[in-house]
């Protein structure tokens, strides 16, 4: 859409109203009565919730500490998919016979949800560490791949020409043409990777035995501590936002440095 | 130093309207250190012909060799310059000057010496860790030109490396590769479909028909310069003002120009 561009206090403004109406909408329906009290608590019920939580433990760990043991699951099953995806996706963008091989098992698999993953995942990897890592991995593995691919796929052929007409051999192509040419779709894939990750970790931590903020949002589920819930269901909000904004800043100041627009 | 030789040339490229022939019965010789230009109407496949030097394509028949030796794959003993520079945008000079000959994997003492050559002979040195796009047009050419140089190919290819310059650039461009031309002689392909560029670079120009493109005539430049003394003068309007030069020129344009005619442009 063609609109002159708002002021920040307007933006700010704009986004402080529509919260404020998403909230007294909330805080109507649950006070109304129109949906039962302990199906939907209201919004200050929740927010006390949130900073109880902040200190007092519930199934085992206050809130930040099941925020700490949820994200190191996070990192390292995104970590683990980055490790895996960029590399695979550049050398299937540049050796055709690898993409012929992969693509149709991979454009088949990419279409489970993670959450799909659970019971095999618990089989295989168990439910401490391995098994919540390998479904955060099955959410933050196909764009990492597939922008890594298509980031090698459209390099400019000219670039291409230029190194091979330098005798450059496939790995040097690979790791000097290829990868910082597919640099900024592969951070883009990160930045989705990134969020589907953090999407995943609920699911992820259906089959937790010990902590993490899923863990504690199913234990609260069990329970019908419908304010606890809601508390994780913010948190896990939260800190994706806050996920993503780093990862964008970043992305722009990678590409301010490359001299593309931002 | 090497020569160059197209030998019986056809090449078909298939499309979805059906197969398209772009050239027909190309034979030509590029002696060593012979300066050659190929002009043409643009579509005559001159292009083509440089690129299956570079080893980018390959005839439909016919052979293309270098030095004798067919070409099947393209390599740092055939540089390329082309037109829209194709500089590594996240190489710095050096490096993306640098890449050939790690590739060669020649020594790191080594390189430095040839990299410290190919900056003074294209008056980079005070880019030297510059990215390209902090460079202007000709500035960047120089740079890809440098890289082309220092890898000492047997052949030089160059296709069209001065259409993307602005007219002032192009002249100080096209003045600084007979300098060096004269004074390092190369063995080079040179596309272009500037005539005056062709004439005071070339020591022959090849001129082609319009598609399927086949090689009409070649002059030979080089006689003519010489006899005429051309390279007293350091400025190329001072050439291009020479009757001499008027000349061949007029000669070039109206072979040009009867290809044109035939299509009614």
């Amino acid at each position: 859409m063609d609109r002159a561009p708002l002021s920040l206090m307007q933006t700010v403004l704009w986004g402080l109203l529509g919260a404020a109406a998403f909230i007294g909408l909330w805080g109507f329906l649950s006070l109304s009565g129109i949906v039962p009290r302990q199906f939907l608590p209201a919004p200050w019920e929740v927010v006390q919730r949130f900073v109880q939580l902040l200190t007092e433990p519930f199934a085992g760990a206050t809130l930040p500490q099941h925020l700490a043991s949820s994200f190191q699951r996070y990192a390292s099953g995104v970590l683990l998919a980055a490790v895996i995806g960029v590399p695979l996706g550049l050398l299937m963008g540049w050796f055709r016979l690898l993409d012929d091989i992969v693509s149709p098992i991979f454009d088949g698999l990419r279409f489970i949800a993670p959450i799909a993953w659970v019971p095999f995942a618990a089989l295989w990897f168990g439910t401490g560490v391995g098994g919540p890592i390998m479904i955060i991995f099955a959410g933050a593995f196909p764009p990492c791949l597939i922008n890594a691919y298509r980031g090698a796929k459209f390099v400019e052929p000219r670039l291409i020409e230029a190194a091979r007409m330098l005798g450059t051999g496939h790995l040097r192509m690979i790791v000097e043409i290829l990868l910082p040419a597919a640099i900024p779709s592969i951070v883009a894939g990160l930045r989705v990777s990134a969020g589907l990750g953090w999407q995943s970790l609920v699911g992820a931590e259906l089959i937790v035995a010990a902590a993490g903020v899923g863990f504690m949002m199913v234990q609260a589920q069990g329970s019908v501590q419908t304010p606890t819930v809601m508390a994780g269901m913010i948190a896990i909000g939260l800190v994706g936002m806050l996920i993503d904004i780093l990862l964008q800043r970043g992305e722009a100041s990678m590409r301010r440095r490359r001299g593309l627009a931002a | 130093m090497g020569s160059i030789r197209f030998d019986k040339i056809e090449k078909v490229f298939a499309t979805p309207g059906g197969d398209v022939k772009v050239l027909e019965d190309i034979n030509l010789e590029i002696g060593e250190k012979e300066f050659v230009a190929i002009v043409g109407p643009s579509g005559c496949g001159k292009t083509t012909c440089l690129r299956m030097v570079a080893g980018f394509e390959a005839p439909s028949s016919g052979v293309v060799s270098v030095s004798g030796r067919p070409i099947t794959a393209p390599g740092p003993d055939r540089a390329v310059v082309f037109q829209q520079f194709a500089l590594f945008p996240w190489k710095t000079v050096t490096q993306n000057i640098e890449l050939g000959l790690r590739n060669k994997k020649v020594a790191s003492g080594d390189r430095a010496r040839l990299i410290e050559g190919a900056l003074s002979l294209m008056n980079l040195e005070s880019h030297r860790d510059a990215f390209p796009h902090q460079l202007s047009g000709g500035m960047q050419q120089r740079v890809a030109i440098a890289r082309a140089y220092v890898l000492d190919p047997e052949v030089l290819l160059m296709d069209e490396p001065f259409g993307a310059l602005d007219a002032q650039t192009r002249v100080v461009m096209q003045e600084e590769l007979v300098r060096l031309a004269r004074v390092n002689p190369r063995t080079v392909l040179f596309i272009t479909h500037a005539v005056e560029e062709a004439v005071y670079l070339a020591d022959r120009v090849a001129i082609m028909t319009r598609r399927p493109g086949r090689i009409k005539e070649v002059l030979d430049v080089r006689s003519v310069r010489q006899s005429e003394g051309w390279d007293r003068f350091q400025r190329i309007e001072d050439v291009m003002d020479l009757p001499s030069f008027v000349h061949l020129r007029t000669q070039i344009w109206k072979s040009l120009r009867e290809e044109k005619g035939s299509q009614g442009v």
